[in-house]
């Protein structure tokens, strides 16, 4: 592989982390919130409100249900309005996140529901404000869950920002279809694919390892 | 003084479908300040939900709930929050936060009042020594044995000094020996703290060993209540003496049953006695025998110190002339004993008189 394809590589691997990144940052921050919604106002919940929880529950389908090679596109005013254009990196984080929301929304949601209830009347037997019990109780409590919810959303947005190529985004996806399908480079097509399973591993094995120390509900041996 | 939780004509009905589910029907019960109060009942006699109406963790459907004059059952957001610091809780499952040590669980009623950090640190100190925890404060409660869990629990409950403390089957999980000790625990914050308790449970054993009073619930009513004493040596209602019987007494033995069952009337009583009050501590019986010239075969006994004072039972064969059973017993019953006929059995060679 001449140096050229290296370098190639190389700038492809760097975008892709950033579309990754940047992605997986605003999603997090943007469907954690909408997790924890999900969760209060669902029936018997801290503030329950089956209006609101139907219509985001509803809402959250929508997003999950389109395939993401149409929301890149059908996202392309929006896209716009926030980056000031429709093609490259920048543009392609806008539907990446745009996808991820609703997904780390409905993992959020898994997690906060596998807290104890036990947990929440005990808080709410003390005095605890609905605030207090997201922030005190469901959260902390909920942190390998949420820990894995976020691996598993890092992990989806590398297999999608693959598909960035399509808005000019770039990235190892963009490469491999290029080079290695269309300009009959299997070296190439080779490389890009080790890459991403290196990387898919990589972020899996470290997620693990963070939700596993995070986790406190088995009793381990304790260092003398 | 007025009674420090008082519930007037408490009713919860729960509906799921079309279905109307009465859980509570017109509780009325009163709790003095510094007692520790049981309440008793099968499960799905409504405990739960009652102990959850003095929180107000569950709102009744009608009637009211009053804990230190204030009506619990009315208030609202922050006032609600404000009087639930004063009522601590401890639960069946314990309920402790996996993700915080033992320490930082027992913090975190005292951080949801808003405590300063300094202040929590110094509360939390005394609170683990009182409950012996004090070597344990940075375990995490996947380290604790069950005891230890209701420990941090009790702990917990009292940090924000409360008058009240509720206990939700708070014994029910644990092995008997620890029971006792928790149960210990309990008697010992009630009797430091001056703490109300109000304990719920379907064990008859953990009402005996800490309670004065008691209420028996059935089916979401108050079937009776008054002194453990008194409830549990002369129970008015039969979902009292159904309890005592699974509970305090051993069931017959089978081969006496068998022969009851078989029957032999006109034959040999066989009776239950039941000792209670002062004369438990006289020999009755055996003035009856002397008095009545009649024999006792003990099938089956059991006496028991209730609160320091003797009670028990015991299932007897009474043999002798028909007369002189008659009399023999009427004079049992004279000295103070409930006596029950059973049934009879087939007079055989049992009579060596």
């Amino acid at each position: 592989m001449s140096g050229a394809m290296l370098g190639l590589l190389l700038e492809a691997f760097g975008e892709t982390l950033a579309m990754v990144a940047a992605s997986s940052a605003v999603a997090t921050v943007l469907g954690l919130p909408l997790g924890v919604v999900l969760v209060v106002t669902g029936p018997g919940h801290v503030l329950p409100h089956p209006a609101l929880h139907r219509s985001l529950g509803a809402l959250v389908n929508a997003g999950r249900s389109t395939p993401f090679i149409i929301l890149l596109v059908a996202v392309i005013p929006f896209t716009r309005l926030v980056v000031g254009t429709s093609i490259g990196t920048a543009a392609a984080i806008v539907p990446l996140t745009v996808a991820a929301i609703p997904f780390v929304a409905r993992l959020a949601e898994a997690a906060l529901r596998e807290v104890d209830p036990g947990l929440i009347e005990a808080a709410q037997a003390m005095g605890a404000t609905p605030r207090q019990v997201v922030l005190k109780v469901l959260v902390p409590e909920a942190l390998p869950g949420l820990v894995a919810a976020a691996t598993i959303t890092v992990v989806n947005l590398i297999s999608y920002s693959a598909m960035a190529g399509a808005v000019g985004g770039g990235g190892l996806g963009d490469v491999g279809i290029r080079y290695g399908y269309q300009r009959f480079q299997p070296a190439v097509m080779a490389a890009v694919v080790i890459i991403l399973v290196a990387l898919v591993q990589g972020v899996q094995s470290a997620g693990d390892r963070l939700a596993h120390r995070l986790d406190r509900r088995l009793a381990r041996a304790r260092r003398a | 003084m007025p009674p420090l939780i008082e519930l007037r004509d408490l009713c919860k009905v729960f509906r799921t479908g079309g279905e109307e589910l009465r859980v509570l029907d017109g509780v009325s019960l009163s709790v003095e300040a510094g007692e520790i109060f049981g309440i008793i009942g099968r499960s799905g006699a409504g405990k739960s939900t009652l102990v959850r109406c003095i929180n107000a963790l569950e709102r009744p459907t009608a009637g009211t709930v009053h804990v230190g004059g204030q009506e619990v059952s009315a208030l609202r957001g922050r006032a609600l929050r404000e009087a639930r610091h004063g009522i601590g809780m401890i639960f069946q499952h314990f309920n402790l936060l996996a993700s915080r040590t033992v320490a930082a669980n027992v913090a975190l009623p005292l951080e949801l009042a808003g405590k300063s950090r300094a202040e929590v640190a110094a509360a939390v100190r005394p609170l683990l020594e009182l409950v012996g925890l004090s070597g344990k404060r940075d375990r995490y409660p996947a380290e604790l044995s069950g005891g230890e869990k209701q420990r941090v629990g009790i702990a917990r409950a009292l940090a924000t000094r409360p008058a009240v403390l509720l206990c939700d089957e708070a014994t029910s999980a644990l092995d008997p020996e620890t029971t006792r000790s928790i149960l210990g625990l309990l008697r010992d914050v009630n009797r430091r703290l001056g703490i109300t308790i109000v304990l719920i449970t379907h064990e008859l054993a953990v009402i005996q060993e800490i309670c004065a009073r008691v209420a028996v619930l059935d089916h979401g009513a108050v079937v009776e209540q008054g002194s453990v004493f008194d409830v549990f040596t002369a129970p008015a209602s039969e979902v009292t003496r159904a309890l005592l019987r699974e509970e305090l007494e051993p069931s017959l033995p089978a081969e006496l049953a068998a022969r009851l069952r078989a029957g032999g009337a006109p034959g040999t009583p066989v009776v239950r006695v039941t000792f209670t009050g002062p004369a438990a501590e006289t020999p009755v019986l055996a003035e009856a025998v002397r008095r009545h010239g009649v024999l006792f075969n003990i099938a089956q006994a059991h006496i028991d110190h209730l609160q320091e004072r003797a009670h028990g039972f015991a299932v007897l064969e009474v043999l002798g002339e028909e007369r002189a059973v008659a009399d023999a017993l009427a004079f049992v019953r004279a000295s103070g004993f409930r006596v029950e006929v059973l049934g009879h059995v087939r007079s055989d060679a049992r009579v060596v008189a």
